[in-house]
């Protein structure tokens, strides 16, 4: 079926280029954006452009200082710290970068599905999202990887359902502001069932407010991933990854601080990227994040 | 307002009862239970089942449940696997420490960030706002263990001011506490004031620009009357249950910073218990940190509530 539109539509492509246009026009935004862009290519290209192999060990040259052949010195096994970091993130990257749009997505489809049907069913749904909220995520995700253990496998579905549970909350608000205006009563009238207005009326309307949602939820994800690594409970090693290299370097610190400082460095630029984006992208929409509640 | 009180309340009441069922199934599906842990490589055959009759855990599930909850309610947490200690005799003392943290981390950062954000609203877009909330951003975004482990290199590897790892036990007096206790201080307080004061700033700015401020200055009010006689009591309000939900946030993210200073707090013993698979003190914590959770967000309700007559007025109102 097809509908008489009053206004020209405009592609996918188009619409994304332009929102990256408007992201980049802002200076913040422009550096989120570009910071992001490297660590994605670093992610991608990372293996073909380090100078040793990342379990390269050197007994000869344990927490050796910044030399030509090492240029951020080595790790107490004598592993170049530099093919570390920049490696350090591929691990991160790959599992959050799935897991964040499977939270949005089931979190989003949830949400706006009980937005619209209201009643009892979404009381009840609403006070489990609250119970959720209430606990602390270390402890919801500890759970689960001790019970399943600590592989990506596990990993990604854990982040992915437990950070859809505050997406919920964002789409079911955003549906509500949306559910009361004309278009949906008319597309009621027309006598659409629920799965039609969901996906060609309300879904297009929140989708704004969910694509900001999902960049938040990925710097969260990334905070609670590699605070997890960092605990040992997430990569394990020998794969290089930002927090389990601060983890192991930490007590080395008085020793060769750049073991800490280079992964400190890679993990903050790709969290304040992620977050300087977000927030050109919000603004961009215009949509207000300073309100929101750190869950 | 004793109705919408009574309506919080119970609401606060059924996600506590909702948390303490998810707790309990969550612990459930934990592989192993107290006596394989207590056990060890002895957990086979009659032992175990001995050790299982003991502790009353071969009964169905719902019979443990409603006694565990009924005892909880009562105070009584129940007994540790490893130790047969007494759980609240346990909590208590790492409880105390991590109210110390968090209780610290108020002081110094609450005034704090009613300050920057006050000053990042007013002088909006200078060079004051523009290092104010771009540091904001950065502590707030970057993980705890990161700006934890960053503070220890500074000021304890560096400088050496102050020590970067607690070494005290649990059940010292609080007094032992200083200076061990500054840095992990330090580190809550700089992510709970960034987080606040994002609010404090975007709330200023819209009371800034609101009819009644624009009013008083078209008057010709003095402008330092305006920001502390009609900006500031409006631009609060929203401040209360933001304070809220950081305490709330600091609960869980006060676990990482424990672990990363050796602190004993609640925090370290809940990774520890889940490592040790000591399920009644991770049951037991968890409820805890819930509790206080919706505890202090009903308090905030509470507060916007008597602060805002708006609110009051028009409750009465509507009855």
């Amino acid at each position: 079926m097809t509908y008489p539109t009053t206004y020209q539509r405009r592609g996918l492509a188009t619409r994304l280029s332009g929102t990256i246009r408007d992201i980049a026009a802002r200076p913040s935004g422009a550096i989120g954006l570009g910071l992001v862009s490297m660590h994605l290519l670093l992610a991608l290209i990372g293996p073909w452009i380090v100078p040793y192999a990342y379990t390269e060990m050197n007994p000869a040259l344990v927490l050796s200082k910044p030399s030509a052949e090492h240029w951020l010195g080595t790790d107490h096994l004598g592993r170049d710290t530099l093919t570390r970091t920049l490696l350090g993130g591929r691990e991160a990257i790959l599992v959050t970068g799935i897991a964040t749009p499977l939270a949005v997505l089931w979190g989003g489809l949830v949400g706006v599905f009980f937005g619209l049907a209201g009643g009892r069913l979404d009381e009840v749904l609403m006070r489990i999202v609250d119970a959720f909220l209430s606990l602390p995520w270390i402890l919801k995700m500890l759970v689960l990887i001790v019970t399943f253990g600590t592989g990506i496998e596990v990993l990604i579905p854990t982040l992915a359902f437990f950070y859809g549970i505050p997406v919920i909350r964002i789409a079911r608000a955003a549906t509500h502001d949306v559910v009361a205006r004309d278009f949906v009563q008319a597309a009621r009238a027309r006598g659409h069932g629920r799965p039609t207005i969901i996906w060609r009326e309300l879904l297009p309307n929140v989708r704004d407010a969910l694509l900001v949602e999902g960049a938040m939820r990925w710097s969260w994800m990334l905070l609670a991933f590699s605070s997890l690594s960092f605990l040992g409970f997430g990569v394990s090693p020998p794969t290089p990854d930002w927090g389990l290299m601060i983890a192991d370097a930490r007590g080395f610190m008085s020793f060769s601080p750049l073991g800490v400082l280079a992964p400190m460095v890679g993990l903050s630029s790709l969290i304040i990227g992620i977050n300087l984006t977000a927030d050109a992208l919000a603004k961009a929409l215009g949509i207000d994040r300073a309100q929101k509640a750190p869950v | 307002m004793l109705a919408m009180l009574l309506r919080r309340f119970a609401l606060g009441a059924i996600t506590v009862w909702i948390v303490s069922v998810i707790i309990f199934v969550g612990v459930e599906m934990l592989p192993g239970d107290a006596c394989t842990a207590f056990l060890e490589r002895e957990a086979k055959g009659r032992i175990l089942e001995n050790c299982r009759e003991d502790l009353g855990l071969n009964r169905p599930a719902i019979a443990r449940y409603s006694e565990w909850a009924a005892n909880a309610v009562r105070g009584d947490l129940g007994v540790s696997a490893n130790g047969q200690k007494q759980i609240s005799e346990l909590v208590g003392y790492r409880l105390r420490n991590t109210l110390l943290l968090a209780s610290g981390a108020m002081l110094a950062g609450i005034p704090l960030a009613l300050f920057l954000g006050i000053v990042a609203a007013l002088w909006r877009d200078r060079p004051a706002d523009i290092i104010v909330s771009t540091t904001a951003i950065a502590a707030m975004t970057i993980p705890e263990f990161v700006s934890a482990t960053l503070l220890i290199l500074i000021f304890s590897v560096w400088l050496g001011w102050v020590p970067g790892i607690v070494l005290t036990s649990a059940d010292a007096p609080l007094a032992d506490f200083f200076p061990e206790v500054l840095l992990p201080i330090g580190v809550l307080t700089l992510v709970m004031t960034a987080h606040i004061l994002r609010t404090v700033r975007s709330s200023v700015i819209e009371t800034l620009a609101s009819d009644y401020s624009q009013m008083a200055l078209l008057k010709g009010v003095p402008y330092w009357q305006i920001v502390f006689r009609h900006i500031l009591p409006n631009a609060l309000l929203p401040t209360i249950n933001v304070v809220a939900l950081t305490i709330a946030w600091l609960l869980g993210g006060v676990v990482v910073i424990e672990t990363v200073f050796n602190y004993p707090g609640l925090g370290r013993m809940m990774i520890d218990s889940i490592s040790d698979r000591d399920l009644p003190v991770t049951q037991a914590i968890a409820l805890i940190i819930a509790s206080v959770y919706v505890g202090v967000n009903l308090l905030a309700d509470l507060l916007t509530m008597i602060a805002n007559p708006r609110l009051r007025t028009m409750h009465m109102r509507r009855k």
